[in-house]
């Protein structure tokens, strides 16, 4: 039971990066990576919500779309769900917890759209997990988009300063930095069932 | 804008993936091979020239406080439509596409059209426009994916060149893993730079903010679209 919990976050962490190899929730990955507080405010936005959306739409799934036979709305029942939630969240946190508005505030309304929330509850319901490994594979996740943001926000920051040639300014050189962040996470390949395998 | 401007100012100007930065999601995670990419490009652009026709019809009756939660619903439903119909009667590409099917609903491209077009614009316009940025889409898609391809299976739209011509180097594994898709992607984007150079125009520095959906909250907080 354990060993299955550990295998499913270390997996969802590292050999299956959400952003690194899953290619989900790349926007935020590219855009918010400039600066490493904003790196780290992100982070534990993506984290809050995709725990929240999963825990979320777990009974919906469970106990409303599959009694009723409903299971191809999921999409649908899952993306209200997410928007609907994110701006409760907010209000209630603008209302009555101010510093952790004032920490998320501003990456809650892009997280709506961020497909990486959107998939990690759709995987879970693909993959057939129940509540608990939902939650944590939705925790593995999140740590895994902050893990590869962080990381990357640092490489970033060298790039900005390196000298690189005209046409690559810009945007090209930071997909190819990313490239190369994501051949390092390639080197994960096979940990997980080397370690608890 | 004539109609004629109105859809083809999405195929190559302002193409949402090489130029607005848009969609980069499935552009890398649908292109290992060229026909996977026009496949997802043809879904996508389907649902985008759909939901911007429901859209711009219903752009009178939606509140604007919660239009975005109305356009993710129409999107969603096209989604559910377009993945029924794969599932029919192309399996195979059902199949490849994967969860990435789905996740159309949250492309920003779709949304960022909803938002930026349709909502303001005649039924007749907002389709031009849905299918000029959806065949744009579909145009990159297939590009980067058949640079792929070729790269790294030594194949172009499933034909083998090591078959047609007797010969071929070696396949380069690497362009097919995820780390090859950011390369090539940043690479053909490198490309394009250099093209509207030679054109005289400004390349864009900064990653999608333009066609974003979420511009005007974004633009609302301090710092604005720099705090991304």
């Amino acid at each position: 039971m354990l060993k299955e919990m550990l295998v499913i976050l270390f997996s969802a962490i590292l050999v299956d990066n959400f952003v690194l190899s899953k290619f989900m929730g790349i926007c935020p990955f590219l855009g918010v990576s400039k600066k490493m507080d904003s790196a780290v405010g992100m982070g534990g936005a993506v984290i809050f919500v995709m725990l929240m959306a999963s825990a979320m739409t777990y009974p919906i799934y469970e106990y409303l779309l599959v009694p009723y036979h409903l299971e191809y709305l999921n999409t649908m029942a899952f993306i209200l769900v997410i928007a609907l939630f994110v701006q409760l969240v907010e209000i209630i946190l603008k209302r009555y917890i101010k510093p952790l508005y004032n920490a998320l505030g501003v990456y809650l309304p892009l997280i709506t759209t961020n497909c990486a929330v959107l998939g990690v509850t759709l995987l879970n319901v693909e993959n057939e997990y129940n509540f608990l490994s939902s939650m944590v594979n939705s925790l593995g996740a999140g740590l895994g988009f902050t893990l590869a943001l962080i990381l990357f926000a640092g490489v970033r920051e060298r790039v900005e300063a390196a000298d690189v040639p005209q046409a690559f300014k810009g945007v090209p050189i930071t997909l190819v930095a990313a490239s190369i962040v994501a051949v390092s996470f390639m080197g994960f390949n096979g940990l997980v069932t080397g370690i608890f395998g | 804008m004539s109609n004629f401007k109105t859809f083809s100012k999405g195929i190559l100007e302002e193409n949402p993936v090489l130029v607005m930065l848009l969609g980069t999601c499935p552009t890398l995670a649908t292109t290992t091979l060229a026909s996977t990419g026009v496949g997802m490009g043809l879904a996508t652009t389907f649902v985008l020239v759909c939901s911007n026709i429901v859209i711009s019809m219903l752009k009178r009756v939606i509140p604007k406080e919660v239009r975005l939660p109305c356009f993710i619903v129409v999107i969603a439903g096209f989604v559910t439509f377009v993945s029924f119909i794969l599932q029919a009667y192309i399996p195979d590409l059902y199949d490849s596409l994967g969860i990435f099917l789905s996740l159309i609903v949250v492309n920003c491209i779709i949304l960022g059209r909803a938002e930026m077009f349709a909502s303001k614009n005649k039924v007749g316009a907002s389709a031009l426009d849905g299918l000029g940025m959806g065949l744009g889409f579909t145009l990159a898609l297939f590009v980067i994916g058949s640079c792929r391809e070729i790269l790294g299976f030594g194949s172009w739209l499933g034909i083998s060149f090591e078959d047609l011509l007797g010969f071929w180097p070696e396949p380069m594994l690497f362009f097919i893993t995820p780390a090859g898709g950011f390369f090539v992607f940043g690479v053909v984007i490198a490309v394009v730079n250099l093209i509207m150079r030679a054109k005289n125009r400004k390349p864009k520095e900064k990653i999608g903010c333009e066609g974003c959906p979420h511009k005007a909250e974004c633009t609302k907080q301090e710092g604005g679209c720099d705090a991304c």
